[in-house]
């Protein structure tokens, strides 16, 4: 079961990006940062490294004249998360 | 990392995660006081009604609670909408003021997309509610005035519970269970208004404001 704890949610600033995601359909930038309370650059890279990993999908689109980019939790993204979940309670149950 | 120290971690991240995901998608800064200011207006208000329409009854219609709105005239009616709508006004204003105060305390932004989301979930049901009511008025109905703008409010609530605090979700039961005997005892509507917007409300925001507000 502790295989089932994913490596790429390790740090706390993941974690948390990927809660947020599991209950909202897609979220913006500065609603992000706003939750997480984390800088710019900070979020920016652990958002790149989740898209890179395919747990999370970016959309661009313009809004007016603005861009707004927003974020969205793949299938698989959601998946790995419910397991990581199911594995933190296993071990919190389970011993 | 000992047996402890993992079971730590994990519980650590469980609840964080549990935290994050509550207030990403709960609006969680409604004041209990203002429920409280609410209810207290809603009671002068129904007080103001009631002296109204005790002095526009008549001979005919000697009852004071168990009214009978066909013999009132328009002025009444005018009146008590105006009384209605300044109601409504303060109510709300004292809302959003305490709620802005409570969210600057607690960090989150008042008009976020989960204020957002709480208020469309709010005002779909509740606008309809209103509507449905000012067509009540105009055919004359005014024994389910009380009954309707009770049970929509209370489906409003319960609508909007899954975007703010869970609690409210019991206020808008309440206001149904109400609505629904107020609607059986067509007459009695003044008093049912004044127990489901009155009492309800300072019960409810003073529970809130000790539950959540103090600490």
């Amino acid at each position: 079961m502790i295989e089932n704890l994913q490596k790429v949610f390790e740090s706390r600033v993941r974690l948390g990006l990927m809660s947020i995601l599991m209950v909202n359909d897609s979220v913006d930038f500065n609603t992000l940062k706003e939750n997480l309370g984390v800088t710019d650059g900070n979020l920016a890279s652990h958002l790149i490294a989740l898209e890179k990993k395919e747990m999370i999908t970016v959309t661009k689109e313009f809004v007016g004249r603005k861009p707004k980019t927003t974020y969205q939790a793949t299938k698989i993204g959601k998946q790995l998360f419910k397991q990581h979940l199911a594995a933190l309670e296993k071990l919190i149950n389970g011993n | 990392m000992t047996d402890r120290d993992i079971k730590k971690e994990s519980l650590d991240q469980l609840s964080q995660i549990h935290n994050m995901m509550e207030q990403s998608s709960r609006f969680i800064s409604l004041s209990g006081l203002s429920g409280v200011i609410a209810g207290l207006t809603a009671l002068a208000g129904s007080f103001f009604a009631f002296i109204n329409i005790k002095q526009a009854a008549t001979i005919d219609n000697p009852s004071m609670v168990c009214l009978n709105m066909h013999t009132i005239n328009q002025d009444v009616i005018l009146n008590l909408m105006a009384a209605g709508a300044v109601m409504l006004v303060v109510a709300i204003s004292f809302g959003i003021l305490l709620t802005f105060k409570k969210a600057k305390k607690k960090n989150q932004n008042i008009w976020s997309s989960t204020s957002k989301r709480l208020l469309i979930n709010l005002f779909i049901p509740l606008a309809t509610g209103g509507i449905f009511t000012l067509i009540l008025i105009k055919h004359q109905l005014f024994g389910l005035v009380a009954p309707v703008t009770l049970l929509f409010y209370g489906l409003a609530l319960l609508n909007a519970s899954k975007y703010t605090l869970h609690d409210i979700r019991y206020l808008g039961i309440f206001e149904i269970v109400l609505g629904l005997i107020s609607s059986y005892f067509i007459g009695y509507g003044l008093l049912f208004w004044a127990a489901g917007f009155g009492v309800l409300h300072i019960v409810y925001g003073a529970v809130m404001y000790f539950k959540y507000d103090r600490a």
